[in-house]
């Protein structure tokens, strides 16, 4: 009983600061603190009117967009190699692949900063952070995949090369809708991700600021934290309807593999 | 090379030649830039140790890096005590058909934007902040606590609470494969509760603690974030430095050593620990 009150009291602690945000959010008074004042939706008003947001908004959400398409295509190559052929070199190949996920994000923002700029001296752009991006979702969207492929009946797909289909049609017609729940959790962990990434996104923008680039310039003004915690709150209901379809689709595949749940992406 | 094995690495080659082209290149440049000098706005390629003397000599530099080791330690061992029996509630104590609800309700608020929960602890543990108000509210202070926010005490508190899904998810595997069985043969042959969580229990999660304590620790080191919002001059890591070299002060061969330098250290620190682990794991 007493683990259980100190499960409970954890996770309050794990949700507390979530909790807090849309407290802050309704409350008519620029300081971030108790007691509350009045009830007002003005914060959520004032972010369709600022324009800087909405650009960033954008830039994040084409970074996102095209990060998690391009690492959920490289993370299924890599996820069935490794599920379905042996070769040589096969664990060194998948410990770089891998090491994205926990390198420390500092190390990746640097080491493509010095590429891109001392090296290349290219500049900036929406397009380094793209590919720093798709580089750190590429482990994630492999540990998803992995799950999917493991539950997957390796028969299955033999069986439609021997009755006749070329191996790319019998992968499209037989393993792609059984491994399709896991794909669309791929993409959607992998857009969350992008969406809320800020130590590499802050190395690597150039003049285009994405939104959590954008929310760091926030915090350095009191007087605009009541916008930020209205857009927090957004965020975070936004994440939590992502994730929660996410987990849907991953225990819907895991349903459709005819196999018990033992749950969590990573 | 068989035909299984050609096929392998083909399908395999354009995320390998990725990773080799975005991680293994960008990561042996940051190598190569650590030797070069900065020359006002023009880099100086001569490869030199200069910045390696700089970075070993320069007190700053070594206080820095001393203290993100020890914040990083003291992060990884309040996330994974702390962990530990949320892991253990839900691989015991849930039923089969809930476990996977529990994990994902755990993981929710990581997958939460980090700048805004990071803040969101600034607001708590500030002077006049949520955590000091209600004990005020409730009569059990007098006065605000003072020391929670802008020191180590606030980098570790928010930093526990950033990572606690990476230290719960493999604790929570490692218990989920362990033979039940086991612990039952162990109460029958005369242990006690208590003696079977410490004899079989425990032993038999060891490598799912050291995969948390590796996944907490080496990520620490790099943020930056966390201890520029909440930890204040005494809360600076090697991170911060880093980014002021590269960013501020315009010197990225002094911050690629830098780089280098923590990478080391954190990396021969998780050798050593998990070498430890291995002997212990050995002789028990």
């Amino acid at each position: 009983m007493t683990l259980r009150a100190y499960v409970i009291a954890y996770l309050v602690f794990l949700y507390a600061p979530i909790a807090l945000l849309p407290l802050f959010a309704f409350n008519d008074s620029t300081v971030i603190a108790f007691p509350l004042d009045d009830f007002t939706t003005k914060w959520f008003a004032e972010l369709w009117t600022v324009e800087a947001l909405h650009a960033a908004l954008w830039n994040s959400l084409v970074i996102a967009v095209v990060s998690t398409l391009l690492a959920t295509l490289l993370g299924l190559a890599a996820a069935r190699a490794a599920a379905k052929y042996r070769f040589p070199g096969k664990q060194g190949i998948m410990g770089m692949i891998m090491l994205p996920l926990i390198l420390p994000e500092i190390i990746v923002a640097v080491s493509l900063l010095v590429v891109v700029i001392q090296v290349l001296g290219w500049p900036l752009s929406r397009w380094t952070i793209v590919a720093a991006h798709t580089l750190i979702c590429i482990p994630f969207s492999i540990a998803i995949l992995n799950g999917a492929f493991r539950n997957l009946d390796a028969a299955l797909e033999e069986a439609a090369v021997d009755l006749g289909e070329g191996r790319w049609s019998a992968f499209r017609l037989v393993t792609v809708p059984l491994i399709a729940p896991g794909i669309v959790a791929s993409l959607l962990v992998g857009f969350t991700i992008s969406l809320d990434e800020f130590i590499i996104a802050f190395f690597l923008s150039g003049a285009e600021p994405t939104l959590p680039v954008y929310i760091w310039g926030l915090l350095r003004f009191p007087a605009r934290l009541p916008v930020v915690m209205a857009l927090g709150t957004l965020l975070v209901i936004a994440s939590i309807l992502l994730l929660t379809f996410a987990e849907i689709m991953r225990r819907r595949g895991v349903a459709r593999a005819g196999l018990r749940d033992k749950g969590g992406f990573l | 090379m068989d035909d299984e094995a050609r096929r392998g690495l083909l399908l395999i080659s354009p995320t390998a030649l990725y990773a080799i082209a975005l991680l293994a290149m960008p990561l042996s440049a940051v190598l190569a830039i650590s030797f070069a000098t900065q020359d006002f706005l023009t880099i100086d390629w001569t490869p030199t140790l200069a910045n390696y003397a700089e970075a070993v000599s320069e007190p700053l530099y070594q206080q820095l890096l001393l203290r993100s080791v020890m914040i990083a330690g003291a992060v990884t061992l309040a996330t994974v005590l702390l962990a530990f029996p949320v892991a253990y509630y839900v691989s015991f104590h849930v039923e089969q058909s809930r476990k996977s609800l529990w994990l994902f309700l755990i993981t929710i608020p990581f997958w939460t934007s980090y700048l805004i929960r990071v803040f969101l602890w600034k607001v708590i543990l500030g002077f006049n902040g949520v955590f000091n108000s209600s004990l005020l509210g409730l009569g059990i202070i007098e006065e605000p606590l003072s020391f929670l926010l802008y020191n180590a005490n606030a980098v570790v508190i928010t930093l526990a609470h950033a990572f606690a899904p990476f230290a719960i998810l493999p604790i929570f595997v490692s218990l989920e494969r362990i033979d039940r069985s086991l612990l039952e043969a162990a109460r029958d042959l005369g242990e006690t509760r208590l003696t079977t969580f410490f004899r079989v229990t425990l032993p038999l999660a060891i490598p799912g603690v050291t995969a948390a304590v590796l996944i907490v620790f080496i990520p620490t080191i790099g943020d930056y974030v966390t201890p520029r919002l909440v930890g204040g001059p005494d809360g600076l890591m090697i991170a911060n430095m880093i980014q002021t070299q590269f960013l501020r002060l315009n010197n990225a061969p002094l911050g690629a050593t830098l780089a280098v330098v923590s990478m080391v250290t954190v990396g021969l620190i998780a050798i050593g620990f998990v070498l430890l682990t291995r002997r212990w794991g050995r002789t028990e």
